[in-house]
């Protein structure tokens, strides 16, 4: 069983985004950078499969040099190779552009399984995932909380509003992983030993012969809309609270 | 002008209220770029239903009847929403940002080559072109983006976009495609406990965290959840501690929301929770500690235990 798991560089969800003085990217000076939390859900799964089928876990990132320290991490929690695309400029890019980038890289590996996150938790678009499953022609099954391998397919678990959808798959097919579908394990510190030997191959979009191409462009980006300074709801008793926050709810909000 | 269309979405045979959303917001689109509103049907039976889309805008449907189409499949669907907006060559595609949506997106672009704006909460139109207002990092910056491609495709929050009614009927046109091989599709589906309402559709939705102590004591949520028709979520802390499933989760590695109301109970409002929050319409926070940054994002604040207020409020809510 031969395994993929695409893995993005993005913000720890502790950082408080600023917007960057040109008005259309974000500050990047302070950010502390770590593996999409959704990505480390499929590098897990990869690892199960794997170990328990026999194969091989390639992970694969795009972006600049930095990327390099979460392929590492993934390789750490028992990955056997990576695969860095270098682009020093890629942060931001249209995600469609990404999926043709990891196709290119992916391709000429032969991969029966290949897992992404269910989305990036920075630009929350959750397109890679299908776009790279098109360009490799391959089926999609995205936002699953459970994987099963039979012969020559996967049945995966997949919630949609209101019911769990159980779908089935032929092989080979990318998947998108939901929180949910594992505990992802830490990186031990013999596994952090380890990964620094680990094969690591470098290439660029010149080399999988692509050229920068976006179609999905940001021309701005702002603040949250301003929420009105809130009211602190009076009351000497837990019933007085009560009475004046259904009150203000259905008076003057008009909400219930 | 070849005008907008819109992908409707479609569940055991009857519209979803994203079909809605997204036509009315696909008329105030057409209205500035010109042109009319298409609604592209894929099913198995919707025929009869179809020209009820007019209600909302929608001036013609393009219905695709086959048995195969019955339930959503990546495969059918894009093959058959490609092949038609090929042929049709409108300016800008809508779809809803639903679990379908989301997964039919990506696959619809990348087979058209072009872009597309995920889970917009806006739409304008500057100098012919769409811009669509789009939250990115959970909801802690929005941005404005813009696709270069052709169709311009966009998919709506749910829940976001107004339902207007302007009235009539759509002509209703039958079209055949080839829907190609379908390589992964649904055999079971496992119904969630019954009346169980999806956060992401949810008008109001009441949230318990890591003030709420344990797993049985969510049933003072429950209750108050219950008597507002509303549905439950839970913050990180509260999932994380095996209180309540993922699936309640909200914020930036959860669920993000955008209810009428949302009542946040015990929640102290870590940043990535207040993201997933941020956009809804009322907020009220129910927290004993007046420094929790949850009150800084409320519209109402109660200072108090939320065992000794949030029971009072459910008896409230009767009355």
């Amino acid at each position: 069983m031969n395994i993929v798991v695409c893995i993005k560089q993005v913000p720890d969800t502790e950082t408080v985004i600023k917007i960057a003085g040109d008005g259309k990217s974000i500050e990047t000076d302070d950010i502390k950078w770590v593996m999409n939390p959704y990505d480390e859900f499929g590098v897990e799964e990869a690892l199960v499969i794997a170990k328990e089928k026999g194969g091989e876990v390639t992970v694969v990132g795009a972006g600049p040099d930095r990327v390099v320290e979460s392929l590492r991490t993934a390789l750490a929690m028992g990955a056997d190779k990576a695969i860095h695309i270098q682009d020093e400029d890629l942060y931001g890019a249209d995600p469609v552009y990404v999926a043709k980038l990891l196709a290119k890289a992916i391709e000429p590996l032969g991969a029966d399984l290949i897992f992404l996150g269910q989305r990036a938790v920075d630009d929350d678009s959750g397109v890679v995932g299908s776009a790279l499953a098109e360009f490799l022609d391959l089926p999609q099954m995205s936002v699953i909380t459970s994987v099963e391998l039979g012969e020559g397919s996967v049945k995966v678990e997949r919630p949609v509003e209101g019911q769990t959808l159980v779908l089935e798959g032929s092989l080979p097919a990318v998947v998108t992983a939901q929180k949910g579908l594992n505990e992802p394990r830490y990186a031990s510190l013999p596994g952090i030993m380890k990964a620094k030997k680990k094969p690591l191959e470098t290439m660029t979009p010149a080399d999988l012969g692509l050229e920068r191409a976006d179609n999905l462009e940001i021309i701005a980006i702002n603040p949250p809309p301003e929420r009105a300074a809130g009211r602190i709801i009076e009351g000497e008793t837990p019933q007085e609270l009560a009475a004046n926050l259904a009150k203000a709810l259905k008076e003057e909000a008009k909400v219930i | 002008m070849a005008g907008v269309w819109i992908i409707a979405e479609q569940r055991d045979g009857d519209f979803r209220k994203i079909t809605f959303e997204a036509a009315s917001a696909a008329k105030k689109v057409a209205d500035e770029v010109g042109g009319e509103v298409t609604a592209l049907v894929l099913g198995s039976g919707m025929g009869d239903k179809c020209a009820e889309l007019g209600k909302y805008g929608v001036a013609k449907v393009l219905c695709v009847d086959d048995a195969s189409l019955a339930d959503y499949t990546t495969d059918a669907y894009a093959n058959a929403a490609a092949a038609l907006i090929k042929d049709g060559a409108p300016d800008v595609v809508l779809l809803g940002a639903s679990m379908q949506g989301k997964d039919l997106g990506g696959r619809l672009a990348a087979k058209l080559d072009t872009g597309i704006a995920v889970d917009c909460t806006a739409l304008a139109v500057t100098d012919g072109k769409l811009v669509a207002t789009r939250p990115m990092y959970a909801g802690k910056v929005y941005a404005d983006v813009v696709v270069n491609g052709s169709p311009q495709i966009a998919s709506l929050r749910p829940n976001v976009f107004d339902v207007v009614e302007v009235g009539g009927e759509a002509a209703v046109e039958a079209a055949s495609v080839d829907l190609g091989e379908i390589k992964a599709a649904v055999v079971d589906k496992l119904v969630a406990e019954e009346g169980k309402i999806d956060l992401t559709e949810a008008n109001i939705i009441v949230s318990g965290g890591r003030g709420v102590k344990e797993a049985e004591n969510f049933d003072i949520i429950e209750e108050l959840a219950g008597k507002l028709g509303a549905a439950v979520g839970a913050s990180r802390s509260a999932v994380d501690a095996g209180w309540r499933p993922h699936t309640d989760q909200v914020g930036q590695t959860g669920k993000v929301v955008t209810p009428n109301l949302y009542v946040a109970c015990g929640i102290s409002g870590a940043i990535q929770h207040l993201a997933g929050m941020g956009s809804s319409k009322v907020i009220v926070a129910i927290n004993k500690d007046a420094d929790a940054p949850i009150h800084s994002k409320a519209d109402f604040c109660v200072v108090g235990d939320l065992f000794d207020v949030v029971p009072e409020l459910s008896k409230e809510v009767d009355k």
